[in-house]
């Protein structure tokens, strides 16, 4: 029964899926382009970011005349989360932009360092919007709580990363404008990993009907 | 009094309000069909609760017997034991009339009686052998703003009641209703007849009323029910599937069957 409700709840599905293979795809060439130094890779990341914000607005369109529908239960919370996610993952395309451009700058002086933990970092990070997601789709409430332990990795890398920056600047000035572009691709990433965690989040909303998000502020200890 | 909102209203809380009605193991036979296979369920003072369910699962049957308005129907046989303020509703020296008092009601198809607004509220008063015209007078003014139509009636008390528009005369009968100030409300799907906007002061009276009353309505707008109601009571079949606070029923119900439900994908 409602064949034409559940075929309009699959197209959201399926438009979100989208989004999320092309945003997974613009961290992977963000990275690429700084690490391989390679300027047309990075160029790509902003044709992709485009088409990631026309999918936002696509599914926020959707997802609002679903709504009006008047959906309840786990339609309701589907839908909901649908358009949380697709808001992550528009960020997501923005930091992997902002990683590409970066990339174009540095990739004008000569490497300061071999890049290590840059994309250590950015494969942990992507890693967890890539299981939130698979969550998503398996229904995997326990694969997306998995998830959420990772980001203090990334944080402790971002950390050390930073303080590693500071000793570059602090042994050269000329170091300086190469490094702060590097902090940035650090933040960026570190951002990335907290958008991963949100994805996460809703997916447990979405599988569990229980919100764990910001549990000091529900008075809720884990 | 503040109005409990429904949005944040938790389960816990609900558990700790005075109970208003109490069912315990309630049957009911027509005949030799069983139209309810054993319901218990505690609906508390002043909060809205709503039963869903499709046609036939039993809620209006159930609501019914609050007010025993199933004694009217032949070979009805009910078993269990319904509490009202603790006082057991089928209980030998209870008084159908005096219940019904305490307990009013409020139909699907509006049924103000031909005769003037004034005197279908004031009928209920009346029999009850309230003769001072000054307190009828109170009485009526303060039914009919508490069912939020006095400024739509207060002048032309005296005319028609059927000169009335469809959700003009459900708030009358609510007026009718409240006047003889029940504990209880009965609502057996008061809105479905009615358009939108008379629907939305319907729905806005219902809160309104929960600052007097207790209310228990019976709706197959799910939507309206998450609107006004604290909790929800899923029926089918003549059982209880699953009672909670609303917006666990709608957002995350424990039983497939009401996902199936409240989703649209019963059957």
């Amino acid at each position: 029964m409602n064949t034409h409700h559940d075929q309009e709840l699959s197209e959201l599905k399926d438009k979100l899926l989208t989004m999320a293979s092309l945003t997974e795809e613009a961290i992977t060439q963000a990275v690429k382009a700084l690490v391989e130094r390679d300027d047309e890779v990075a160029r790509k990341v902003k044709v992709a970011d485009n088409l990631i914000d026309r999918l936002e607005l696509e599914i926020d369109e959707m997802a609002i005349v679903l709504l009006s529908k008047a959906p309840l239960a786990r339609d309701l919370r589907f839908i909901v989360v649908a358009m949380k996610i697709s808001q992550n993952l528009e960020r997501v395309g923005d930091e992997a932009t902002a990683i590409a451009k970066r990339a174009i700058k540095l990739n004008q002086e000569p490497q300061l360092k071999p890049y290590v933990d840059i994309p250590r970092m950015a494969e942990l990070a992507l890693s967890m919007i890539k299981d939130s997601l698979d969550a998503f789709i398996t229904r995997d409430a326990a694969k997306a709580r998995a998830v959420l332990p990772r980001d203090e990795e990334v944080n402790a890398m971002h950390k050390q990363l930073q303080r590693e920056l500071v000793s570059y600047m602090l042994e050269a000035p000329p170091n300086i404008s190469r490094c702060l572009h590097l902090m940035q691709v650090a933040k960026r990433i570190e951002r990335i990993a907290d958008h991963g965690t949100n994805i996460a989040e809703e997916v447990v909303y979405l599988h569990e009907g229980r919100d764990i998000r910001h549990l000091k502020a529900q008075g809720v200890e884990e | 009094m503040a109005i409990v909102s429904n949005v944040t209203i938790s389960a816990d809380s609900i558990a700790a309000m005075p109970a208003a009605i109490e069912a315990r193991d309630v049957k009911l036979y027509y005949g030799a069909s069983q139209a309810l296979k054993g319901i218990s369920m505690t609906m508390r003072e002043k909060l809205v609760t709503a039963f869903i369910g499709p046609s036939g699962c039993g809620k209006s049957t159930f609501l019914r017997c609050f007010n025993r308005m199933n004694d009217l129907i032949d070979n009805v046989r009910i078993t269990g034991l319904i509490e009202i303020d603790g006082q057991d509703i089928y209980g030998k020296d209870i008084d159908v009339i005096e219940l019904r008092k305490r307990v009013g009601m409020v139909f699907q198809k509006s049924n103000p009686f031909p005769k003037s607004i004034y005197e279908n509220v004031a009928y209920g008063l009346r029999l009850q052998g309230i003769k001072s015209k000054s307190d009828l007078d109170d009485t009526v003014e303060q039914s009919l703003r508490g069912a939020a139509i006095w400024d739509e009636v207060k002048d032309r008390l005296h005319s028609s009641a059927l000169g009335l528009s469809g959700g003009q005369q459900q708030r009358l009968c609510i007026a009718r209703a409240i006047a003889i100030k029940p504990e209880i409300l009965l609502m057996d799907e008061p809105a479905s007849a009615l358009d939108p906007i008379a629907t939305a002061k319907i729905e806005e009276l219902i809160v309104e009323l929960k600052k007097d009353f207790t209310i228990v309505i019976v709706t197959h707008n799910m939507q309206q029910a998450a609107r006004i109601s604290d909790q929800t009571a899923f029926f089918y079949l003549g059982e209880l599937i699953e009672f909670d606070t609303t917006k666990k029923i709608f957002t995350n119900p424990s039983k497939q069957q009401t996902e199936d439900y409240v989703t649209g994908r019963f059957g």
